[in-house]
């Protein structure tokens, strides 16, 4: 019933259905009836345009044919399939019943590989080969899109081979990441620090780096650093993982290294997304994803 | 009155240089869009995306293309075949400008991003007005032409166009009904899986009626015409006629398969997308065997060439359709481009073939003057058959290669290719299909030289009335 607001509906589909195709029968049926197959073939007597006539044949028995097995077909199939308003049709199929069935089906045959692997230690995990194989093809379903096929991101998705951790780079802080996902967000400061401290901050902040900009604009910058920037940052600058708040002294730039980009971060401020994939994937397969990631920049430790 | 004893000629002129024009155009930005899928650094943000110009492409060879194709044919067959002059000259004439300047909305607005983001309905509001406005002036003259006819019959040819016009009145102002928020943005009035449904609804129907019906009445005249042969059956046209008109409304749900949209009108989408095979065919045999009998034109004759060809491709592809509808099917090519070589071998094979041939028919009979070049007309022939096999064909391999990829899985469950992989192997089949696509609208260049040349110095014709013949 869930379809539909009223059982009236139902009969309304039920009826329509029905008399169509009860139609389609009455329409082959009538038409291959034996005094319709012969006679002499000759035109109906209608001319057009000067010349345009039309003759009788007759409908071909092969096309007759044709039409009496599809509509066979149809009548059957509403029989055994659901589509007669609410009559869920002899087999009882639905397609939610197929999603689950094939679901458990390929849980009952996959679902053992993953587990076995599910008590042992993420660090033991990342250095079985067989699990690396399955967490580069888990990769590559699920991750690359945005941290691309070599994991090494792009503007905006971070490097998983560097070494260097936005939340941290733990197994299990690697394993938290990705099964509830992380939201990393830089409040916008253009309208708080107006544009001279937007264009003074970005100086200092590239000096920590140790990039070449004019000290007496970082100096002013390290000011406003202090008091606005390093609640998240550090006084230091190194960022805080707890919440994603990346080191500014190093010469990574996940949201782009430039003067521009990064006067644009100061004053507009960043969203960032990583999804979460627990509930999608279920904790086996992000076990062996998490060793997987961590092996990408532990491998020579190993 | 010296009017009313001939044909209104002009307005089939007009609609059948602009046909050739936005032909042209239309598979020119085809071309374009193919080449940015095989090498998207060709995407010039924000006009020239892929986002914006398929959208142009779709409007531009459906509907300025095939539309004004089918206004010029549906003039030209519903005088000659009811014997009379259109019933009025001026609504006529506002049937061309106005549909005009329908299209030339959609070339502006479509690149600037201004979109409904319904597919093969992406115009907003405004132009949806027009459209209907329009439209209703076409059924005006089309049917008051039909009832002033001196004929008693009414040819099957206008069944066909009578059909298509109605249809896609109906069509158009359900799918387009929204709630305007300013000049150049609405929303739909439907949400959800209904708005889905709806949108497939007209989505599948403008196939079948403006895609199939609309031609169907040009196959019904000119292949009779060229071929100086009866058509083959009265009877089958009857009935093909109305089981094709009754089936296809059905068939949208087979657009959306194993998707929201409840089981019940999956499975009836499914059911009538099959039972619609017998049918499709009927025009396609009515159209073949009108030849019986003068088979051996088709070595002499490349217009009568291009009508035949096109309605084999039409039953390869409700063929095609049919089969693709079936679920198990569907699993593997929806969402492939599989489904793109099937639209393409329809659009190009059937409806662009089955318009050119038409063309080639009317156009020294409108302008009073022997085509330019028979053999050019030998040329596109070919040209525009291998283009369509090479487009078609690499569609073919590429979609169901890629429908294959996405299903492979290792022994471990996971997916054997990850989506970059798939879209890394069809890139030489892209490549094919450029190439296909530039054949395609080579020939439509030629056609478009030859036509020049024919037109140029002529004076128009002005065809007299002839008196009906007299029924038996």
């Amino acid at each position: 019933m869930a379809d539909f607001v009223s059982g009236f509906w139902n009969w309304y589909i039920i009826v329509l259905v029905v008399l169509s195709i009860l139609f389609c029968w009455w329409l082959v049926i009538t038409q291959s009836k034996k005094g319709q197959m012969s006679g002499e073939v000759k035109p109906t007597g209608h001319v057009w345009d000067e010349n345009i006539q039309e003759m009788n044949n007759p409908l071909p028995r092969w096309w007759l044919m044709m039409f009496y097995i599809t509509l066979a077909f149809g009548s059957i199939y509403l029989a055994l399939y659901p589509g007669l308003g609410t009559f869920q049709g002899l087999l009882g199929w639905s397609e939610t019943g197929q999603y689950d069935r094939e679901m458990q089906k390929a849980e009952e045959a996959y679902g053992p590989i993953f587990n076995k692997f599910a008590n042992q230690d993420l660090a033991a995990v990342a250095a079985n080969p067989e699990a690396q194989k399955i967490g580069k093809r888990l990769f590559s379903t699920y991750c690359t899109q945005c941290h691309g096929s070599d994991a090494r991101g792009a503007r905006g998705y971070p490097n998983l081979t560097d070494n260097d951790w936005l939340y941290g780079g733990e197994p299990e802080t690697i394993k938290t990441t990705i099964m509830e996902g992380r939201n990393g967000m830089m409040p916008a400061w253009g309208e708080i620090i107006g544009n001279e401290g937007v264009f003074n901050v970005a100086a200092y902040v590239q000096s920590l780096s140790g990039r070449d900009v004019d000290p007496v604009v970082a100096a002013k910058g390290k000011e406003i650093f202090a008091t606005t920037c390093a609640a998240c940052h550090g006084a230091d600058a190194k960022g805080t993982q707890a919440m994603g708040a990346p080191n500014l002294t190093d010469k990574i730039w996940l949201h782009g290294g430039s003067d521009k980009r990064i006067k644009e971060t100061i004053t507009k401020g960043r969203q960032s997304h990583m999804p979460a994939h627990g509930e999608f994937l279920g904790e086996a397969k992000v076990h062996l994803l998490a060793a997987y990631v961590y092996s990408l920049s532990h491998q020579k430790k190993e | 009155m010296a009017t009313a004893e001939t044909y209104n000629y002009k307005v089939i002129r007009q609609f059948s240089i602009m046909t050739i024009i936005w032909g042209v155009i239309g598979m020119l930005v085809g071309v374009i869009i193919a080449a940015q899928l095989a090498w998207p650094e060709l995407n010039v943000a924000p006009y020239f995306n892929f986002g914006r110009l398929r959208p142009l492409h779709t409007n531009a060879v459906i509907f300025a293309f095939g539309g004004s194709a089918l206004f010029a044919t549906s003039y030209y067959v519903v005088q000659r075949t009811c014997h009379v002059r259109l019933i009025s000259d001026k609504l006529a004439a506002f049937t061309f400008w106005g549909w005009q300047a329908v299209i030339v909305l959609a070339v502006i607005t479509l690149p600037l991003g201004i979109t409904s983001s319904k597919e093969y309905a992406e115009l907003e509001w405004p132009i949806d007005i027009l459209i209907t406005l329009v439209w209703v002036v076409y059924a005006i003259v089309f049917f008051g032409t039909i009832t002033k006819r001196r004929v008693s019959h009414i040819y099957v040819a206008n069944w066909f166009f009578g059909a298509f016009i109605l249809t896609i009145a109906m069509l158009h102002i359900v799918n387009s009904a929204a709630l305007p928020v300013s000049l150049t943005k609405s929303y739909s009035a439907y949400a959800g899986v209904q708005d889905a449904m709806v949108q497939w609804w007209y989505g599948h129907n403008a196939v079948g009626f403006f895609l199939t019906a609309g031609f169907l009445g040009m196959m019904y005249y000119f292949i009779p015409k060229q071929a100086e042969r009866p058509v083959y059956s009265y009877r089958l046209s009857i009935v093909h006629f109305w089981a094709l008109i009754f089936t296809y409304i059905w068939a949208g749900p087979h657009h959306l398969h194993y998707t929201a949209l409840p089981d019940w009108t999956q499975s009836l989408g499914m059911v009538m997308s099959l039972i619609l095979l017998a049918p499709s065919w009927g025009g396609m045999i009515n159209g073949i065997m009108t030849l019986s009998g003068a088979w051996d034109k088709l070595r002499t004759d490349p217009v009568l060439r291009f009508l035949i060809v096109s309605v084999s491709f039409y039953g390869m592809s409700t063929f095609e359709g049919p089969m693709m509808a079936i679920k198990t099917v569907n699993a593997l090519s929806h969402y492939t481009d599989w489904t793109i070589g099937h639209v393409h071998s329809g659009a190009l094979g059937w409806v662009a073939m089955v318009s050119i041939g038409s063309l080639y028919y009317m156009i020294p009979r409108l302008f009073n003057q022997e085509i330019y070049s028979k053999k050019l007309v030998e040329v596109h022939f070919w040209v525009a058959t291998i283009g369509v096999v090479l487009y078609i064909a690499s569609m073919w391999v590429s979609g169901i290669m890629q429908g294959l990829m996405w299903r492979a899985v290792n022994s471990d469950g996971t997916l054997t290719y990850s989506f970059v992989e798939t879209v890394q192997a069809m890139h030489p089949f892209y490549v094919i299909r450029m190439l296909g696509g530039i054949l395609f609208l080579t020939g439509m260049v030629i056609m478009a030289f030859n036509v020049f040349k024919t037109v140029k110095g002529s004076t128009p014709a002005e065809a007299r009335i002839p008196e009906p013949a007299m029924a038996h």
